[in-house]
Protein backbone atom coordinates (compact mmCIF):
# COMPACT_ATOMS: atom_id res chain seq x y z
CA UNK A 1 0.00 0.00 0.00
CA UNK A 2 1.33 3.41 -0.94
CA UNK A 3 -0.12 6.89 -1.09
CA UNK A 4 0.00 9.05 -4.19
CA UNK A 5 0.41 12.82 -4.24
CA UNK A 6 -3.14 14.14 -4.67
CA UNK A 7 -3.58 16.35 -7.72
CA UNK A 8 -4.00 20.02 -6.86
CA UNK A 9 -7.74 20.85 -7.05
CA UNK A 10 -6.96 24.02 -9.06
CA UNK A 11 -4.20 25.67 -11.13
CA UNK A 12 -1.02 26.87 -9.43
CA UNK A 13 -2.15 30.49 -9.78
CA UNK A 14 -5.73 29.95 -8.57
CA UNK A 15 -5.02 31.43 -5.15
CA UNK A 16 -3.33 34.58 -6.47
CA UNK A 17 -2.75 37.24 -5.33
CA UNK A 18 -3.10 35.89 -1.78
CA UNK A 19 -0.88 32.86 -2.18
CA UNK A 20 1.47 33.14 -5.14
CA UNK A 21 1.83 30.40 -7.75
CA UNK A 22 5.54 29.84 -7.02
CA UNK A 23 4.76 29.14 -3.37
CA UNK A 24 1.96 26.76 -4.38
CA UNK A 25 4.37 24.99 -6.70
CA UNK A 26 7.01 24.54 -3.99
CA UNK A 27 4.37 23.54 -1.45
CA UNK A 28 3.46 20.63 -3.71
CA UNK A 29 7.15 19.63 -3.69
CA UNK A 30 7.21 19.67 0.11
CA UNK A 31 3.96 17.68 0.06
CA UNK A 32 5.49 15.16 -2.31
CA UNK A 33 8.42 14.65 0.07
CA UNK A 34 5.99 13.83 2.89
CA UNK A 35 4.17 11.34 0.65
CA UNK A 36 7.45 9.67 -0.34
CA UNK A 37 8.63 9.49 3.25
CA UNK A 38 5.41 8.09 4.68
CA UNK A 39 5.36 5.49 1.91
CA UNK A 40 8.90 4.48 2.90
CA UNK A 41 7.68 3.80 6.42
CA UNK A 42 4.70 1.82 5.14
CA UNK A 43 7.01 -0.30 3.01
CA UNK A 44 9.54 -0.85 5.78
CA UNK A 45 9.80 -2.96 8.90
CA UNK A 46 6.93 -2.25 11.31
CA UNK A 47 5.01 -0.55 8.51
CA UNK A 48 2.60 -3.45 8.54
CA UNK A 49 0.72 -2.05 11.52
CA UNK A 50 -0.47 0.82 9.30
CA UNK A 51 -1.48 -1.14 6.20
CA UNK A 52 -5.08 -0.66 5.18
CA UNK A 53 -5.59 2.34 7.43
CA UNK A 54 -6.89 5.57 5.89
CA UNK A 55 -4.63 8.59 6.15
CA UNK A 56 -6.93 10.11 8.80
CA UNK A 57 -6.94 6.89 10.82
CA UNK A 58 -3.13 6.90 10.72
CA UNK A 59 -3.10 10.33 12.44
CA UNK A 60 -5.05 8.87 15.39
CA UNK A 61 -2.67 5.93 15.58
CA UNK A 62 0.54 7.91 15.88
CA UNK A 63 0.58 7.86 19.68
CA UNK A 64 0.43 4.04 19.75
CA UNK A 65 3.11 3.35 17.16
CA UNK A 66 6.40 1.66 18.00
CA UNK A 67 9.28 4.08 18.59
CA UNK A 68 11.05 2.84 15.49
CA UNK A 69 8.44 4.46 13.21
CA UNK A 70 6.53 6.89 15.45
CA UNK A 71 8.45 10.08 14.64
CA UNK A 72 8.61 9.35 10.92
CA UNK A 73 4.84 8.76 10.74
CA UNK A 74 4.11 11.77 12.91
CA UNK A 75 6.21 14.02 10.68
CA UNK A 76 5.54 12.61 7.20
CA UNK A 77 2.08 11.15 7.74
CA UNK A 78 1.14 14.38 9.47
CA UNK A 79 2.64 16.42 6.64
CA UNK A 80 0.72 14.44 4.02
CA UNK A 81 -2.60 14.80 5.86
CA UNK A 82 -2.07 18.49 6.62
CA UNK A 83 -1.20 19.54 3.08
CA UNK A 84 -3.96 17.42 1.51
CA UNK A 85 -6.43 19.06 3.90
CA UNK A 86 -4.97 22.53 3.26
CA UNK A 87 -5.63 22.38 -0.49
CA UNK A 88 -9.22 21.34 0.18
CA UNK A 89 -10.15 24.34 2.34
CA UNK A 90 -9.02 26.94 -0.20
CA UNK A 91 -10.24 27.98 -3.61
CA UNK A 92 -10.25 30.60 -6.33
CA UNK A 93 -12.02 33.91 -5.73
CA UNK A 94 -15.39 33.74 -7.40
CA UNK A 95 -15.80 30.01 -6.83
CA UNK A 96 -15.76 30.03 -3.04
CA UNK A 97 -18.19 30.99 -0.26
CA UNK A 98 -16.42 33.97 1.28
CA UNK A 99 -18.34 33.93 4.56
CA UNK A 100 -20.02 31.25 6.70
CA UNK A 101 -23.77 30.77 6.69
CA UNK A 102 -26.34 28.53 8.38
CA UNK A 103 -25.33 26.20 11.17
CA UNK A 104 -21.61 27.03 10.94
CA UNK A 105 -22.32 30.75 11.18
CA UNK A 106 -24.52 30.34 14.27
CA UNK A 107 -21.96 28.11 15.96
CA UNK A 108 -19.13 30.55 15.24
CA UNK A 109 -21.24 33.36 16.67
CA UNK A 110 -22.31 31.48 19.78
CA UNK A 111 -18.76 30.23 20.47
CA UNK A 112 -16.71 33.32 19.64
CA UNK A 113 -19.23 36.17 19.51
CA UNK A 114 -18.80 36.90 15.83
CA UNK A 115 -16.90 35.80 12.71
CA UNK A 116 -14.57 38.73 13.32
CA UNK A 117 -13.78 37.58 16.84
CA UNK A 118 -13.16 34.04 15.64
CA UNK A 119 -10.77 35.28 12.97
CA UNK A 120 -8.92 37.48 15.47
CA UNK A 121 -8.38 34.51 17.76
CA UNK A 122 -7.34 32.31 14.85
CA UNK A 123 -4.94 34.98 13.60
CA UNK A 124 -3.33 35.23 17.03
CA UNK A 125 -2.87 31.46 17.21
CA UNK A 126 -1.33 31.48 13.73
CA UNK A 127 0.94 34.47 14.37
CA UNK A 128 2.20 33.27 17.74
CA UNK A 129 3.01 29.68 16.80
CA UNK A 130 6.81 29.94 17.24
CA UNK A 131 8.84 28.10 14.64
CA UNK A 132 7.07 25.81 12.17
CA UNK A 133 3.48 24.66 12.61
CA UNK A 134 -0.19 25.05 11.83
CA UNK A 135 -3.22 26.89 13.18
CA UNK A 136 -6.56 25.12 13.37
CA UNK A 137 -10.29 25.62 13.82
CA UNK A 138 -11.57 22.26 15.08
CA UNK A 139 -14.47 20.50 16.77
CA UNK A 140 -13.75 18.77 20.07
CA UNK A 141 -15.28 15.62 21.53
CA UNK A 142 -18.14 17.68 23.00
CA UNK A 143 -19.03 19.10 19.59
CA UNK A 144 -17.62 22.52 20.45
CA UNK A 145 -15.58 24.71 18.12
CA UNK A 146 -12.10 25.62 19.33
CA UNK A 147 -8.94 27.24 17.98
CA UNK A 148 -5.44 25.85 18.53
CA UNK A 149 -2.01 25.64 16.96
CA UNK A 150 0.39 22.73 16.70
CA UNK A 151 4.14 22.51 16.05
CA UNK A 152 5.76 21.10 12.93
CA UNK A 153 3.37 18.66 11.16
CA UNK A 154 1.24 17.68 14.14
CA UNK A 155 -2.54 18.07 13.84
CA UNK A 156 -5.49 17.83 16.25
CA UNK A 157 -6.36 14.30 15.06
CA UNK A 158 -3.19 13.09 16.81
CA UNK A 159 -4.79 12.19 20.12
CA UNK A 160 -2.28 11.63 22.85
CA UNK A 161 0.25 13.81 21.05
CA UNK A 162 -1.41 17.22 20.93
CA UNK A 163 -2.62 19.34 23.84
CA UNK A 164 -6.08 19.82 22.37
CA UNK A 165 -7.31 16.89 20.26
CA UNK A 166 -10.26 17.31 17.91
CA UNK A 167 -11.38 17.16 14.30
CA UNK A 168 -10.03 20.03 12.20
CA UNK A 169 -12.50 21.85 9.94
CA UNK A 170 -10.06 24.59 8.83
CA UNK A 171 -6.27 24.80 8.92
CA UNK A 172 -3.47 27.23 8.00
CA UNK A 173 0.15 26.35 7.27
CA UNK A 174 2.52 28.75 9.05
CA UNK A 175 5.77 27.03 8.11
CA UNK A 176 7.91 29.74 6.53
CA UNK A 177 7.83 27.87 3.21
CA UNK A 178 4.10 28.67 3.03
CA UNK A 179 4.65 32.44 2.89
CA UNK A 180 8.29 33.45 2.70
CA UNK A 181 8.62 34.02 -1.05
CA UNK A 182 5.76 36.54 -1.11
CA UNK A 183 5.57 37.87 2.44
CA UNK A 184 9.08 37.23 3.84
CA UNK A 185 8.91 37.74 7.61
CA UNK A 186 5.48 39.44 7.44
CA UNK A 187 3.49 36.45 8.68
CA UNK A 188 0.49 38.49 9.95
CA UNK A 189 0.05 39.95 6.45
CA UNK A 190 0.03 36.41 4.99
CA UNK A 191 -2.55 35.28 7.54
CA UNK A 192 -4.84 38.23 6.81
CA UNK A 193 -4.58 37.65 3.03
CA UNK A 194 -5.11 33.90 3.33
CA UNK A 195 -8.68 34.38 4.62
CA UNK A 196 -9.61 35.51 1.11
CA UNK A 197 -8.90 32.00 -0.18
CA UNK A 198 -11.00 30.14 2.40
CA UNK A 199 -14.11 28.38 1.07
CA UNK A 200 -16.66 28.45 3.88
CA UNK A 201 -18.88 25.94 2.06
CA UNK A 202 -16.10 23.37 2.52
CA UNK A 203 -15.67 24.43 6.14
CA UNK A 204 -19.43 24.02 6.67
CA UNK A 205 -19.31 20.48 5.23
CA UNK A 206 -16.33 19.70 7.45
CA UNK A 207 -18.22 21.06 10.43
CA UNK A 208 -21.33 18.97 9.75
CA UNK A 209 -19.19 15.85 9.39
CA UNK A 210 -17.19 16.58 12.54
CA UNK A 211 -20.30 17.14 14.67
CA UNK A 212 -21.50 13.64 13.85
CA UNK A 213 -18.13 12.06 14.56
CA UNK A 214 -16.95 12.10 10.95
CA UNK A 215 -13.88 13.52 9.23
CA UNK A 216 -13.24 16.23 6.61
CA UNK A 217 -13.55 14.81 3.12
CA UNK A 218 -10.65 15.30 0.72
CA UNK A 219 -8.75 13.29 -1.84
CA UNK A 220 -6.10 10.86 -0.55
CA UNK A 221 -5.47 8.68 -3.59
CA UNK A 222 -3.40 5.53 -3.40
CA UNK A 223 -0.58 4.84 -5.81
CA UNK B 1 21.20 37.88 4.19
CA UNK B 2 19.67 41.36 4.20
CA UNK B 3 16.26 40.06 5.22
CA UNK B 4 17.81 37.79 7.80
CA UNK B 5 19.81 40.50 9.48
CA UNK B 6 17.72 43.62 9.00
CA UNK B 7 14.28 42.07 9.56
CA UNK B 8 14.47 38.85 11.59
CA UNK B 9 17.50 39.70 13.77
CA UNK B 10 16.13 43.21 14.33
CA UNK B 11 12.68 41.87 15.27
CA UNK B 12 14.15 39.42 17.79
CA UNK B 13 16.25 42.19 19.33
CA UNK B 14 13.19 44.40 19.76
CA UNK B 15 11.12 41.60 21.31
CA UNK B 16 13.94 40.57 23.61
CA UNK B 17 14.34 44.11 24.91
CA UNK B 18 10.60 44.29 25.56
CA UNK B 19 10.59 40.94 27.37
CA UNK B 20 13.59 41.89 29.52
CA UNK B 21 11.90 45.16 30.42
CA UNK B 22 8.67 43.34 31.31
CA UNK B 23 10.65 40.96 33.53
CA UNK B 24 12.34 43.90 35.25
CA UNK B 25 15.72 42.76 33.94
CA UNK B 26 16.53 45.55 31.49
CA UNK B 27 19.14 47.06 33.82
CA UNK B 28 20.51 43.68 34.91
CA UNK B 29 21.01 41.79 31.66
CA UNK B 30 23.23 44.27 29.87
CA UNK B 31 26.03 42.07 28.53
CA UNK B 32 26.18 39.01 26.31
CA UNK B 33 27.55 36.98 29.22
CA UNK B 34 24.62 37.96 31.41
CA UNK B 35 22.22 37.03 28.62
CA UNK B 36 23.86 33.62 28.17
CA UNK B 37 23.57 32.99 31.90
CA UNK B 38 19.90 33.91 31.83
CA UNK B 39 19.30 31.68 28.82
CA UNK B 40 20.94 28.72 30.55
CA UNK B 41 18.23 29.01 33.17
CA UNK B 42 15.03 29.73 31.32
CA UNK B 43 14.77 26.15 30.25
CA UNK B 44 14.39 24.43 26.90
CA UNK B 45 11.66 22.24 25.46
CA UNK B 46 12.87 18.98 26.90
CA UNK B 47 15.67 20.08 29.17
CA UNK B 48 16.53 21.01 32.66
CA UNK B 49 16.57 24.49 34.06
CA UNK B 50 14.75 26.36 36.73
CA UNK B 51 14.05 30.00 36.35
CA UNK B 52 14.13 33.24 38.22
CA UNK B 53 11.17 34.41 36.14
CA UNK B 54 7.81 33.19 37.33
CA UNK B 55 5.68 34.00 34.29
CA UNK B 56 5.93 31.15 31.73
CA UNK B 57 4.92 33.48 28.88
CA UNK B 58 7.78 35.82 29.78
CA UNK B 59 10.19 32.90 30.10
CA UNK B 60 9.14 31.76 26.64
CA UNK B 61 9.58 35.26 25.24
CA UNK B 62 13.10 35.44 26.64
CA UNK B 63 14.01 31.93 25.56
CA UNK B 64 12.73 32.46 22.05
CA UNK B 65 13.89 36.02 21.51
CA UNK B 66 16.98 36.01 23.73
CA UNK B 67 18.25 32.80 22.26
CA UNK B 68 17.08 33.94 18.87
CA UNK B 69 18.86 37.22 18.86
CA UNK B 70 22.12 37.02 20.64
CA UNK B 71 23.53 33.63 20.98
CA UNK B 72 22.17 32.15 17.80
CA UNK B 73 22.15 34.88 15.20
CA UNK B 74 25.21 36.67 16.60
CA UNK B 75 27.11 33.42 16.37
CA UNK B 76 25.70 32.66 12.94
CA UNK B 77 26.65 35.99 11.40
CA UNK B 78 30.05 35.97 13.11
CA UNK B 79 30.74 32.42 11.90
CA UNK B 80 30.74 33.47 8.26
CA UNK B 81 32.96 35.38 5.88
CA UNK B 82 33.10 36.00 2.14
CA UNK B 83 33.83 32.80 0.19
CA UNK B 84 37.51 32.24 -0.44
CA UNK B 85 38.69 34.51 2.38
CA UNK B 86 38.96 32.00 5.22
CA UNK B 87 42.04 29.87 5.61
CA UNK B 88 41.51 26.17 6.30
CA UNK B 89 41.10 25.12 9.94
CA UNK B 90 44.36 25.51 11.88
CA UNK B 91 46.33 22.65 13.40
CA UNK B 92 44.83 23.30 16.83
CA UNK B 93 41.28 23.26 15.53
CA UNK B 94 41.88 20.30 13.19
CA UNK B 95 43.27 18.23 16.02
CA UNK B 96 40.28 19.02 18.19
CA UNK B 97 37.92 18.08 15.34
CA UNK B 98 39.84 14.86 14.68
CA UNK B 99 39.64 14.06 18.36
CA UNK B 100 35.89 14.35 18.32
CA UNK B 101 35.06 12.84 14.96
CA UNK B 102 38.07 11.04 13.54
CA UNK B 103 38.51 13.49 10.68
CA UNK B 104 37.29 16.81 9.33
CA UNK B 105 35.28 15.02 6.64
CA UNK B 106 33.52 12.89 9.22
CA UNK B 107 32.64 15.99 11.21
CA UNK B 108 31.36 17.70 8.09
CA UNK B 109 29.22 14.67 7.16
CA UNK B 110 27.77 14.45 10.63
CA UNK B 111 27.02 18.17 10.70
CA UNK B 112 25.44 18.19 7.21
CA UNK B 113 23.34 15.12 8.00
CA UNK B 114 22.06 16.77 11.18
CA UNK B 115 21.25 19.92 9.21
CA UNK B 116 19.30 18.18 6.46
CA UNK B 117 17.58 15.84 8.90
CA UNK B 118 16.37 18.48 11.35
CA UNK B 119 12.57 18.56 11.10
CA UNK B 120 10.87 21.94 11.36
CA UNK B 121 12.84 25.00 12.48
CA UNK B 122 16.10 24.92 14.38
CA UNK B 123 19.87 25.10 14.45
CA UNK B 124 22.84 22.80 14.05
CA UNK B 125 25.92 23.34 16.16
CA UNK B 126 29.53 22.35 16.29
CA UNK B 127 30.18 22.68 20.00
CA UNK B 128 32.69 21.98 22.74
CA UNK B 129 31.33 19.90 25.56
CA UNK B 130 33.16 21.66 28.37
CA UNK B 131 31.51 19.34 30.88
CA UNK B 132 32.61 16.31 28.90
CA UNK B 133 36.38 16.72 28.62
CA UNK B 134 36.15 19.45 25.95
CA UNK B 135 35.07 16.92 23.37
CA UNK B 136 33.84 18.37 20.06
CA UNK B 137 30.26 17.43 19.29
CA UNK B 138 27.59 18.09 16.68
CA UNK B 139 24.23 18.84 18.24
CA UNK B 140 20.92 20.39 17.22
CA UNK B 141 18.31 22.55 18.90
CA UNK B 142 14.70 23.25 17.94
CA UNK B 143 13.39 26.72 17.17
CA UNK B 144 15.65 29.27 18.92
CA UNK B 145 16.82 27.09 21.78
CA UNK B 146 20.49 27.21 22.78
CA UNK B 147 22.55 24.03 23.22
CA UNK B 148 23.58 24.69 26.81
CA UNK B 149 20.01 25.03 28.09
CA UNK B 150 19.37 21.33 27.54
CA UNK B 151 22.85 20.25 28.61
CA UNK B 152 25.05 22.51 30.70
CA UNK B 153 28.52 23.23 29.39
CA UNK B 154 27.88 22.59 25.68
CA UNK B 155 29.40 25.73 24.14
CA UNK B 156 28.61 26.38 20.46
CA UNK B 157 31.56 27.50 18.31
CA UNK B 158 29.90 27.23 14.88
CA UNK B 159 26.20 27.38 14.07
CA UNK B 160 23.97 26.95 11.03
CA UNK B 161 20.44 28.33 10.89
CA UNK B 162 18.08 25.86 9.20
CA UNK B 163 14.89 27.85 9.74
CA UNK B 164 13.44 28.19 6.25
CA UNK B 165 13.90 31.99 6.34
CA UNK B 166 17.65 31.38 6.27
CA UNK B 167 17.56 29.78 2.83
CA UNK B 168 14.15 29.82 1.18
CA UNK B 169 14.58 32.86 -1.08
CA UNK B 170 17.65 31.34 -2.75
CA UNK B 171 17.22 27.59 -2.29
CA UNK B 172 13.49 27.06 -1.66
CA UNK B 173 12.97 23.45 -0.53
CA UNK B 174 16.54 22.47 -1.46
CA UNK B 175 17.98 22.57 2.05
CA UNK B 176 20.82 20.10 1.30
CA UNK B 177 22.06 22.47 -1.41
CA UNK B 178 22.06 25.37 1.07
CA UNK B 179 23.96 23.33 3.65
CA UNK B 180 26.56 22.27 1.08
CA UNK B 181 27.03 25.86 -0.13
CA UNK B 182 27.30 27.26 3.41
CA UNK B 183 30.54 25.37 4.09
CA UNK B 184 32.21 27.78 1.63
CA UNK B 185 31.53 30.78 3.87
CA UNK B 186 32.61 29.38 7.24
CA UNK B 187 35.17 31.55 9.00
CA UNK B 188 37.54 28.99 10.54
CA UNK B 189 39.75 31.41 12.50
CA UNK B 190 36.61 32.65 14.25
CA UNK B 191 35.59 29.08 15.05
CA UNK B 192 39.05 28.42 16.51
CA UNK B 193 38.90 31.57 18.60
CA UNK B 194 35.61 30.49 20.15
CA UNK B 195 37.00 26.99 20.70
CA UNK B 196 40.03 28.34 22.53
CA UNK B 197 37.90 30.70 24.63
CA UNK B 198 35.53 27.90 25.61
CA UNK B 199 38.39 25.61 26.64
CA UNK B 200 40.17 28.40 28.56
CA UNK B 201 37.03 29.46 30.40
CA UNK B 202 36.58 25.88 31.49
CA UNK B 203 40.21 25.34 32.57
Amino acid sequence: MAFALPPLPYAYDALEPYIDSTTVCFLTKHHNTYVTNVNNVLAGENGGSLKGLSLSAIQKEVVSLPDSIKTAVRNSGGGHWNHSFFWSVMGKTGSIAEAPSGDLKSSIESTFGSLDEMQKKFNTAAATRFGSGWAWLSVNADGQLFISSTPNQDNPLMEGIVDQPGTPILGLDVWEHAYYLKYQNRRPEYIASWWKTVDFDVIAKNYTAAKSGGLPAFDTPLA
Amino acid sequence: MKLHHDKHFAAYTKKLNAALAAAGLADVVTTEGALRKLLANVGSAGGRGGSAIADPALRAAIRNNGGGVHVNHQLFFRSMTAPGTSPAPSVVLSEAIDGGFGSFDKMRSAFSAAATGLFGSGWVWLAVDTAGGNRMVVTTTANQDVPYAAKAGVVPILGLDVWEHAYYVQYQNRRPEYVEAWWSVVDWPGVEKRYTEAVEENA
